[in-house]
């Protein structure tokens, strides 16, 4: 391990792929809300103008997140990812105990990390289905539907809100925002890391000592 | 319980009810609105106006601006906002819906009835269709005359006690809440008095020309009426 400016050794957290795909992700949905926003409300509309350039904008990113999340999968280590994926999915007792806001030892993510993570996969998904068919209802009028609205309006509301805590917890909140270290150059201080993710040191102390 | 099923159920979950909402919007947004406070729900911008155009909105030189009334018309008129508001003035509350789903109520709208217009540039026995021409080229739309006449569709000048605004068609509009806004044309500056019925921009997409609130623009799933 090298030695960081302030000392204290690293502990590797995110991959190539992980960070690959947080950022990616990060990039396109920063486009596609100030976009959306300009489409949707009124008066940003008039302030912005050149809704057409706005539009084209807004579905041109919404295909390249969509081919860009696929490559990223398609040429990254799916096995690490799918690795994350099996952690992420598992909410166990001492997650559910500090979901209901007690102390419990979390693993290298916290339950309110994973529900984030869970979150934020099932809304893209539901932006993108939704989306495809506000794009076909304004070419065709069978494909419309009252649903798509509704559901697109209410999803940027819910990513909008959690957008606001992430970016609290991952760039303002001191506890937590070394964690920023681990999605930009991919590894975090070990002593942070003991402090705040114990199982995850200790699951990587047992592996380490039995290999 | 297996652990990993709770994270499992979650992802599953979310998805489950964005789909009920895509197939059962309205429903649960109605159901939705019921849980949310009004004060709550006033300030979320679900409600309200969205403002949609095919090429963006257009630039007016209100000093410029002519609406042009011809076709079967004894006398084509060429007429400026201020000729415009020199017409008989009337007022109506109505509501405006949208055929993507969303609605304003108590829109209140001031402007011209179509009959008015009509006896300002003597409309000719023949006539039968009005085609509404917006700035925004290609949009266009067309009413029947009988459609025009009903008592609450207006060529409107001002919405909620202002002049219109540039979104909402500025400086004028036509006002049709008995149908789904996209028979209702901003920016129009020619209406041409037709014998004959031209398919409006949204029609030749497959939505219907008599688009009436809860009569047309049947939804795929629910099948036609």
């Amino acid at each position: 391990m090298r030695e960081p400016e302030g000392g204290g050794r690293l502990v590797h957290r995110f991959g190539r792929t992980e960070r690959a795909l947080h950022w990616t992700h990060a990039t396109a949905f920063f486009v596609l809300l100030g976009t959306g926003l300009v489409l949707w409300l009124p008066q940003l509309s008039v302030l912005v103008g050149k809704r057409s350039l706005v539009k084209d904008v807004h579905v041109w990113t919404a295909v390249a997140w969509a081919v860009a999340i696929v490559l990223v999968i398609a040429l990254g280590n799916r096995q690490t990812l799918r690795a994350y994926w099996r952690e992420i999915e598992t909410i166990d007792r001492d997650d559910r105990r500090w979901l209901l806001g007690r102390r419990a030892p979390q693993g290298r993510f916290n339950a309110g990390q994973k529900l984030n993570v869970i979150m934020t996969a099932a809304f893209a998904l539901l932006f993108a289905a939704s989306g495809v068919l506000l794009w076909l209802a304004a070419r065709e009028s069978r494909f419309r539907w009252d649903g798509p609205i509704v559901v697109h309006d209410a999803l940027t509301l819910a990513s909008l809100a959690l957008l606001v805590g992430h970016l609290y917890l991952a760039v303002i909140h001191p506890t937590t925002r070394h964690a920023l270290r681990g999605m930009t150059l991919g590894s975090v201080r070990e002593e942070w890391a003991r402090k705040h993710h114990p199982k995850w040191i200790e699951e990587n102390e047992r592996k380490s000592g039995s290999s | 319980m297996n652990d990993r099923l709770i994270g499992r159920a979650a992802f599953l979950g979310i998805l489950g009810a964005g789909a009920a909402g895509i197939f059962w919007g309205r429903n649960v947004a109605d159901l939705a609105g019921r849980l949310v406070p009004d004060q709550v729900a006033g300030v979320l911008p679900t409600k309200g106006w969205r403002i949609y155009t095919i090429r963006g909105i257009p630039r007016i030189d209100p000093a410029a601006f002519r609406l042009r009334v011809d076709g079967l018309v004894d006398r084509p008129l060429s007429l400026s906002i201020d000729d415009l508001r020199a017409l008989p003035q009337a007022k109506q509350v109505s509501d405006f819906h949208c055929v993507t789903g969303w609605s304003v109520e108590d829109v209140h709208w001031a402007g011209i009835r179509f009959d008015d217009l009509l006896a300002e540039a003597g409309a000719q026995p023949e006539a039968r269709w009005l085609q509404f021409y917006s700035e925004e080229v290609p949009y266009v739309d067309t009413l029947s005359l009988e459609q025009a006449r009903l008592p609450d569709a207006m060529l409107a000048l001002d919405m909620d006690g202002k002049p219109l605004t540039k979104p909402h068609g500025f400086p004028t509009r036509v006002v049709m809440p008995q149908m789904y806004g996209y028979k209702g044309v901003k920016w129009v500056n020619r209406i041409h008095v037709r014998r004959d019925f031209v398919p409006g921009y949204w029609e030749t997409h497959g939505y219907d020309s008599d688009a009436w609130i809860g009569k047309s623009n049947f939804l795929y799933l629910e099948g036609k009426e």
